[in-house]
């Protein structure tokens, strides 16, 4: 079997440079695709991204999934969602998108006068 | 009754350990990373319950017998793992017919010993089942994915299905200590049957038919194949006695 090791990008990647989309070989071409996966650690809390692998469908994703990430009860609950179904904004727009908040302190809500008796703030 | 409540517990301690060791193989060799993990996870779930029954093997031969010393000190003749265990895992495909084959009659198995007169055995059945429940699942989908995949993958179920179906007549087949412990395994096969002719229909496989089957295991008869596992399984401690990690 011939295998190659690959860098997949995640998250804030433009898609012409993420995995797969452009990625063909003979080998890989029939490869399975990609997911992500996000688990709940307990009731109540949200489901957070703990990383991604490779399965042929999503039955397959969530066993490989409990496999892979939930072997020391890390976990209550998964989603697998396949990653090319995500998507991310551009790091090129970085500035455009995030910069304009840094002069906007007004927003931020430390202005108060908070009262003593008022903690965990 | 001790006697076979020894024997029976060697019996469930053997199988697990074989099947353990079998699937440990593949540890490192697995077709894709995610499978390596799956498969080296069921092999560890079965090294945990043969544990359970060495212990209580041991404690009931009340000899100074160990765990380990049941594990590593016993000879071939005196294993009685089931034969479908011992075999060769062959490819991916005649690796995941023996798991699922074994997982299926294992869950029924433990099922029946939940309810059980020994309190020990029903209580390593009941932690056991959880771990056995999700182990046919998992393989039993890989059965329908590959007889109900390509042509290539088609024709290995086929052949996967050549190499072990003859081993399979051996799980009802009941060895004295079965019978004296009162193991139903009559109504076992008959669910058996059905689930994994459901299995078998949707994977598109077929069912066969009167094929002439193996047995011994279970009374310490082995193929070669249990000979190598416990060479490479034993060496440590037979070459130095008492090695400790």
């Amino acid at each position: 079997m011939n295998f190659q090791i690959r860098k997949f990008y995640y998250g804030d990647i433009p898609e012409e440079k993420g995995g797969g989309s452009n990625y063909q070989t003979q080998a890989e071409s029939a490869a399975w695709p990609l997911w992500e996966v996000f688990i709940r650690s307990k009731q109540g809390l949200d489901h957070k991204h703990v990383g991604s692998l490779k399965a042929a469908d999503a039955q397959m994703a969530i066993e490989n999934a409990r496999d892979v990430y939930t072997r020391r009860m890390e976990g209550v609950s998964i989603w697998v969602v396949e990653s090319k179904y995500i998507h991310a904004s551009n790091p090129d727009e970085a500035e455009s998108l995030y910069d304009p908040a840094n002069d906007k302190v007004y927003r931020h809500p430390t202005f108060y006068d908070l009262p003593d008796e008022v903690k965990h703030m | 009754m001790t006697n076979s409540l020894i024997n029976y517990t060697l019996h469930l301690a053997d199988t697990t350990l074989i099947l353990s060791q079998r699937n440990s193989e593949w540890c490192g060799h697995g077709p894709i990373l995610e499978q390596d993990i799956a498969i080296t996870n069921i092999s560890l779930d079965l090294l945990g319950q043969a544990r359970n029954f060495y212990q209580y093997a041991a404690a009931l031969k009340n000899d100074g017998s160990t765990e380990d010393s049941l594990a590593y000190l016993r000879t071939e003749r005196e294993f009685k793992n089931l034969l479908l265990v011992e075999q060769q895992n062959g490819d991916w495909g005649q690796t995941i017919l023996r798991q699922y084959f074994f997982s299926q009659y294992q869950l029924l198995l433990f099922q029946q010993l939940q309810q059980h007169s020994d309190e020990q055995l029903a209580a390593i059945a009941t932690k056991a089942i959880k771990e056995t429940t999700y182990h046919v699942r998992w393989s039993s989908e890989w059965v329908i994915r590959l007889g109900d995949g390509t042509d290539e993958s088609h024709n290995r179920m086929l052949h996967a299905i050549d190499e072990l179906w003859r081993y399979c007549g051996e799980l009802f087949e009941a060895a004295d200590y079965e019978t004296a412990m009162g193991i139903d395994l009559t109504s076992i096969k008959q669910t058996w049957t059905e689930k994994v002719t459901a299995v078998f229909d949707e994977a598109k496989l077929p069912v066969p038919q009167n094929v002439f089957m193996q047995s011994g295991g279970k009374k310490g008869v082995h193929t070669e194949q249990l000979g190598y596992i416990l060479t490479e399984l034993q060496y440590l401690q037979r070459t130095y006695p008492g090695a400790k990690w």
